[in-house]
């Protein structure tokens, strides 16, 4: 897997607030090879979504990209004007929410929404968008797929209206995918069909980067992992490396939150203290103030992303080359 | 007992399945489902096409002349002869109301409708592009709303002079404000939801998303509005009118009609309750009508 989908160096969101300037994305580098499934966990709030409205380039005023760059299949896109961009949006990149109840225009049919997408960016009739999208329906497994164009939204049940919106996201057949959350209102079989056709997509060559709190869904589909803190990376490693030996306190404390049944009367762990503000941040690691393990240069010197070995970095002073205290 | 209750549950699911997988809808089923749904609508919609045929056969349907006077029979009493009475000039009420169902029902509905489209599109671009768009737009809104609307409408008629066009623009310009208000403050709401999200994701433009997203979705409001300006807009003529700017005697408007008939309000109260009455049924017609349609339109009304 040498091409890379999409590429992310060093990215920065900025948003200036009356307290000075936030960074809800800082130095953010992130890569998703070509067929791959890549996920970036972490808690709300910690730069997931931010990071994917980068890419799109969708930040809302008066949050900017301050630092740098984005490369879509080795395009640098941020520094792109936005009439290209726009063209780029739908054709090569796309992205679906997660909450599909309100996604979906409410006075349009389904059918015609995503048909309009189809006229968007290619030359072809009417019939022909509804034709496509009536077969990109079937492909997304919305039964009676004929009927369903002309209904409404609100004639649709949650897992429909997502499929109609992935429907709506892959009809041009983009490179890449970002789904922010796509599971996350749907209760667990519809998010069991979704998650399965997400990688059916991927077969099909569409990269997906996911983004998700649930590690359940990160575990099952994707292929490598970004766990993000306050708006930096503080680990990275192939799923199946990082849910055996997570090296990050912050990624321990977030395995050990998740419920069990077998574990039965122990109470559920939790992480101690909340995330901070991003406005008061420490100096060091900003993990350091719930951290168990924290050591005094923690609370004053921001630790490396270093590579604990091939294909794992960690930002840690206690595990990474940083420097074991 | 329970088998018939069954078959009922049945029946029903198949009706819901059956509206909710429906086809594209023509004209036709359209006014059949407000027929259904909403009879009030269908009678509204029946009685202003009424009032527009009668307002255009008006020389059909009565013997006498929109200013023909007939001194000897002043204020007479509504009898076989004059249906609706006479008026202080001995002219005919019920030709006067008829013809001026043509000024009347014109100045209602075209300055509604030219406010509503000129408000409408000034709101969603002053909304959605914000910036200097929207300052411009809103403090020209705000010097428009800062006037009395009596005063303004006014000022507007002396400096274009009378005339039914100048009225029509008049209005127009002084109603245009409060559709803009309303608009923008729905177009802030919309514009961050989330279709509109996703269409800007599918790489929709800005232009197409105001049309296509946000201003069906203010389709219910700007039904409304419009079924309320157009009281507003005859009710304002009938003052210009009065004050000598709008439309001019002996030419016929409901308004002028009722400010004439004031004056006799005692004797001959007939002048007054004739154009009074078509007035309030128009505006009925009207606002029943756009409930109506409101109800058929709006597809999230359609639930039931």
């Amino acid at each position: 897997m040498d091409t890379k989908t999409l590429e992310i160096r060093n990215l920065t969101v900025s948003i200036p607030t009356d307290r000075g300037v936030i960074k809800p994305v800082n130095d953010v580098s992130l890569e998703v090879p070509a067929g791959s499934i890549v996920g970036i966990v972490g808690e709300s709030g910690c730069g997931k979504s931010m990071t994917a409205r980068a890419v799109m380039g969708l930040i809302r005023y008066p949050g900017k990209v301050t630092g740098g760059s984005v490369f879509l299949d080795g395009r640098e896109i941020t520094a792109m004007p936005e009439r290209e961009r726009r063209k780029l949006r739908g054709a090569e990149m796309s992205m679906i929410f997660q909450e599909p109840m309100t996604s979906l225009n409410p006075v349009i049919r389904a059918g015609k929404q995503v048909a309009e997408a189809v006229r968007l960016h290619t030359d072809c009739s009417r019939e022909e968008a509804k034709a496509r999208t009536i077969a990109m329906f079937r492909e997304v497994e919305i039964p009676e797929a004929e009927a369903r164009y002309s209904c409404y939204p609100h004639e649709l049940s949650g897992g429909l209206r997502q499929r109609v919106m992935i429907a709506m996201a892959m009809i041009c057949k983009p490179k890449l995918l970002i789904a922010d959350e796509p599971t996350t209102a749907l209760d667990v079989t519809v998010e069991a069909q979704i998650l399965a056709l997400l990688e059916r997509l991927r077969d099909a060559g569409t990269s997906v980067l996911i983004i998700s709190h649930n590690l359940g869904v990160i575990a099952r589909i994707c292929d490598y992992v970004y766990v993000m803190y306050t708006g930096r990376i503080v680990e990275q490693a192939e799923t199946s490396v990082i849910f055996e030996k997570p090296e990050h306190p912050y990624t321990r404390g977030l395995f050990r939150a998740v419920t069990s049944l077998r574990e039965g009367r122990d109470p559920l762990e939790t992480i101690p203290g909340q995330v901070p503000k991003l406005r008061h941040l420490p100096e060091g690691c900003s993990f350091s103030l719930r951290c168990g393990e924290c050591t005094e240069q923690c609370g004053t010197i921001l630790p490396e992303l270093a590579e604990t070995e091939p294909g794992h970095r960690v930002r840690c002073h206690r595990t990474g080359k940083g420097g074991a205290a | 007992m329970i088998l018939t209750r069954r078959k009922q549950a049945e029946q029903a699911m198949d009706i819901a399945l059956q509206s909710q997988i429906g086809e594209e809808e023509r004209f036709g089923d359209l006014m059949r489902r407000m027929a259904r749904e909403n009879k009030t609508a269908v009678i509204s919609f029946f009685i202003i096409i009424l009032m527009i045929l009668a307002a255009a056969a008006a020389p059909l349907l009565t013997p006498y002349g929109e200013n023909e006077m007939d001194l000897m029979h002043r204020l007479s009493a509504p009898s076989a002869e004059h249906l609706l009475g006479t008026d202080e000039g001995g002219r005919d009420v019920l030709t006067r109301l008829l013809y001026g169902a043509r000024v009347s029902l014109l100045i209602g509905v075209v300055p509604a409708l030219l406010s509503l489209i000129l408000g409408a599109v000034l709101g969603v671009i002053a909304g959605y592009r914000g910036g200097i768009a929207d300052a411009v737009i809103m403090r020209l809104a705000d010097v428009t709303l800062a006037f009395p609307s009596m005063l303004l409408a006014m000022v507007i008629m002396y400096a274009l002079g009378g005339g039914i066009l100048n009225v029509f623009l008049t209005l127009t310009l002084v109603n245009w404000a409060n559709v803009s208000r309303v608009v923008r403050a729905q177009t802030l709401q919309l514009k961050n939801s989330e279709f509109a999200e996703a269409a800007r994701i599918t790489g929709v433009s800005g232009g197409k998303i105001m049309r296509r997203h946000i201003l069906p979705n203010c389709l219910p409001t700007l039904l409304v509005l419009f079924t309320l300006n157009i009281p507003a807009s005859i009710l304002t003529e009938s003052s210009l009118s009065f004050l000598g700017l709008g439309i001019q005697p002996p030419n016929a408007s409901w308004g002028l009609m009722i400010n004439t008939g004031r004056q006799y309000l005692y004797n001959a109260p007939w002048l007054c309750f004739a154009p009074g009455a078509a007035i309030m049924l128009t505006v009925l017609g009207f606002n029943f009508l756009g409930n109506g349609l409101l109800d058929v339109l709006d597809p999230r009304q359609k639930k039931q």
